[in-house]
């Protein structure tokens, strides 16, 4: 599909996210590697996908991006600007670039990028990756996303107890030491190393990259792929996939509800029991008017 | 609730994007989702960002004094891409005297230095209505 085509669903689906299934369903089914990357604000994430969008290309694979910024709770605006640091392939026709807002969802993602994603692995893209909000240390959404999940880290976040605090720490499948040309990222490798075999996990899950001399990024890409065909192979995927689908559906649940409270308005009810029972009572009528999967 | 997407690029090479990122950050809390590219855009980088953004508007910040010459490029790729219907405005260091040519381009405001963000916003918020009665919305 072309860019421009599939530029214009992608916008569809982000602002009447019921076309969805109607507008994925026009396409054969197709199977992406989608791979998730997260971590905190500044550590690097959108220049690390640049360079691995790099070795996927000299691969010559198709890879899709969806890199995700907040909306302000204000103004409800955003400024996007993770694309910034991927410049040097916006004029590859195998790689296409989307950044979204988040639009008021909490968990690192936006409501909207699991339709998107379905739509882009449609597309037949080889590689999606996803790249999440700089997270704190609870959004873990993008676990339910994706199939692989890397949490980039980099020197300067805090010392060892912050490894032993659950949530973000624990959903990767590979935790990826940036900057690691920066003479502190050895400290951080080391207590990375420690908090691996507390929790059970392996050194083979670990990775030290510089997006600046770019070394460790082929062995990154590499631990990818193959993580990605071993949790294919032994069944870890298809489960994911389930688990995937399943919050694809929270979400659109989610989603009702709020516009549902949205309708209501603001402080029309005193009891917070009595105003569930309106929100349930309405969500019912307009379910029942519009069939199934049907929009409010 | 549709959101309106702007993107804010720099083409050419001049390397100063403070009135850029003023203005994409007045037009952020103004409501819009602003996509910015960064300094030192090709005319073909911007176009292609464009694209794959499906903006709603685009915005350049030239201060090289070359802004004819971008400006046209920009607006003739945006032809052969099948999206010259993405309204364009200018703004940067622009003589007034160049504004008659960059308008006849088909860019559709100018805002040199010292224009007012509240004008900027006002001045975008009606492009954007222009665009929406003209196609009957979206």
């Amino acid at each position: 599909m072309d860019h421009k085509t599939l530029a214009k669903l992608i916008t569809q689906i982000e602002n009447n996210p019921e076309l969805a299934p109607e507008i994925v369903g026009r396409f054969p089914e197709h199977q992406s590697k989608v791979i998730g990357f997260t971590g905190s604000p500044g550590v690097g994430k959108s220049s690390l996908i640049d360079r691995v969008i790099r070795w996927i290309r000299n691969k010559d694979l198709s890879v899709a991006v969806v890199a995700i910024d907040p909306s302000s709770p204000f103004s409800k605006g955003a400024f996007l600007g993770d694309r910034i640091r991927m410049r040097d392939h916006f004029v590859d026709e195998k790689v296409f670039i989307r950044s979204m807002a988040s639009r008021g969802a909490l968990g690192g993602l936006c409501d909207a990028v699991f339709d998107v994603v379905n739509l882009l692995e449609a597309s037949g893209f080889d590689y999606v990756l996803v790249e999440t909000v700089g997270v704190g240390q609870s959004e873990v959404e993008i676990s339910n996303l994706a199939d692989l999940t890397v949490l980039v880290l980099s020197p300067g976040l805090g010392d060892d107890v912050q490894m032993l605090k659950a949530g973000v720490m624990e959903i990767a499948d590979l935790y990826v030491v940036n900057k690691s040309d920066l003479p502190e990222s050895d400290t951080l490798y080391t207590q990375l190393l420690a908090f691996i075999s507390l929790a059970g996990k392996s050194e083979e899950q670990l990775c030290k990259t510089s997006s600046h001399t770019l070394d460790g990024v082929q062995e990154l890409v590499e631990k990818i792929e193959k993580l990605w065909q071993f949790f294919h192979d032994n069944g870890t995927l298809r489960h994911r996939r389930k688990k995937r689908t399943q919050h694809h559906a929270e979400h659109i649940l989610r989603k009702m509800i709020q516009q549902v409270m949205y309708s209501i308005g603001d402080y029309q009810v005193e009891d917070p029991y009595e105003f569930v029972e309106l929100a349930l009572s309405k969500l019912c009528k307009i379910h029942s008017k519009n069939g199934q999967g049907g929009g409010i | 609730m549709r959101i309106f997407r702007i993107l804010i690029a720099k083409p050419g090479l001049d390397g100063h994007d403070r009135g850029a990122k003023v203005v994409a950050h007045a037009l952020r809390d103004a409501g819009f989702e602003v996509i910015y590219t960064g300094l030192r855009q090709t005319p073909e980088q911007i176009v292609r960002t464009a694209l794959q953004e499906d903006v709603d508007l685009i915005g350049l910040s030239i201060l090289s004094g070359a802004h004819l010459q971008l400006s046209k490029k920009v607006i003739d790729l945006m032809k052969k891409e099948g999206i010259e219907h993405i309204p364009v405005f200018v703004g940067g260091i622009i003589p007034p005297d160049d504004v008659p040519q960059l308008l006849q381009m088909g860019v559709k405001r100018v805002f040199g230095p010292g224009t007012p963000l509240s004008k900027i916003v006002e001045e975008v918020k009606s492009i954007l209505q222009e665009g929406v009665a003209s196609t009957g919305g979206s």
